[in-house]
């Protein structure tokens, strides 16, 4: 009862139980942040808008993305995933979701931030839906803490909407 | 040469229900493994809920030896999500974030484009021959949790088996040889 083997295997025990409580109370404390983010996206520019020799529309936007993600980071936040999609329905799908750019923010002092760019990804149509479409432009936000649960939202902006005729 | 007589000595004096009830008792810890195991199956909705995150593809998110905790629910696929997938013909599943969706009208049939964080392009290289979207049936599971390092004990046995046989076998040398 007293042997090394048995001390030993006790102490590991104990210490497992411990960490582990330890990860979920850290994951629960999460829950009494409070978050506030803020953003706006501008569409600066359509770049071109063509339909593709196998019958898809694509079209190429330059985006103005300013983001205030500050709050949402707590002592046990890894990183924040951002990513701006664009969201439209079509009369063959209820809710085509195209995801335009992303980033990893690593630290709270990067997650303000104003940025410039074309789409990271290709905006492209299942058809040739997108003539004089309105779309939503969301940014969405994947909280992945350094232990325990994710926490994901977003900010959902619409009013945008695409040419009527392919330039 | 007196430690071998010693040994057998011992096994030859281990009495058969003495055996029985080691034999039963070591059976019941693997029984009640598997129950859990199942449970979870249960709850989660999901057929495998805890993976290991083998590669590198979503760091620094996940690093390879973390592991994650999943579940499955009715609710649609949405882009942003951390999914597990299998591909078709291959049996590791592959954890990445989903950033296409087209959801059909009518019948809610899904069209499902997925990447790993750390990774250039799209996962359509990963697909199965002339797969250009996944649906739903490909999916196992999206990531609700995480704990970092905890798999790297799945990763080593798993690589190196040896010592999966060294473990087993210390052990069951344990349970023979014991008072108790």
């Amino acid at each position: 009862m007293h042997s090394f083997g048995y001390r030993a295997n006790a102490l590991l025990t104990f210490a497992v139980t411990i960490l582990a409580f330890i990860c979920a109370i850290a994951s629960f404390s999460d829950n009494f942040s409070n978050q506030n983010p803020s953003a706006q996206i501008q569409i600066l520019n359509i770049n071109w808008f063509q339909k593709q020799p196998h019958g898809n529309d694509e079209v190429s936007l330059t985006l103005n993305i300013t983001a205030d993600l500050q709050s949402l980071f707590t002592w046990n936040t890894k990183q924040v995933f951002a990513f701006v999609a664009a969201e439209y329905e079509t009369s063959k799908n209820a809710l085509n979701q195209v995801s335009l750019w992303d980033a990893i923010i690593p630290e709270k002092e990067h997650a303000k931030f104003w940025i410039q760019i074309s789409n990271k990804y290709r905006f492209i149509d299942q058809g040739h839906n997108l003539r004089g479409k309105d779309f939503n432009l969301t940014l969405h936000w994947h909280v992945m803490p350094k232990t325990g649960k994710m926490f994901a939202d977003k900010i959902v902006m619409s009013g945008y909407r695409l040419p009527n005729a392919y330039r | 040469m007196g430690w071998i007589g010693e040994t057998v000595d011992s096994i030859k004096s281990i009495q058969i229900r003495q055996l029985f009830t080691q034999a039963i008792s070591l059976g019941m810890i693997v029984t009640s493994a598997l129950i859990i195991w199942k449970a979870l199956m249960c709850v989660t909705g999901s057929e495998s809920p805890v993976v290991v995150v083998l590669s590198g593809s979503m760091e620094p998110g996940f690093k390879r030896g973390d592991i994650l905790f999943l579940h499955m629910s009715k609710d649609p696929v949405r882009a942003g999500e951390i999914v597990v997938f299998n591909v078709d013909g291959r049996d590791i599943p592959i954890v990445h974030r989903v950033i296409k969706v087209h959801e059909r009208e009518n019948t809610g049939e899904v069209d499902v484009l997925t990447k790993g964080d750390n990774n250039y392009g799209d996962d359509r290289l990963l697909y199965a021959e002339g797969q250009l979207w996944l649906h739903r049936h490909h999916i196992m599971g999206r990531a609700v949790g995480f704990l970092p390092y905890v798999g790297w004990v799945t990763i080593i046995m798993t690589e190196k088996p040896i010592i999966k046989y060294i473990l087993i076998g210390a052990l069951g040398l344990l349970v023979i040889t014991s008072k108790d």
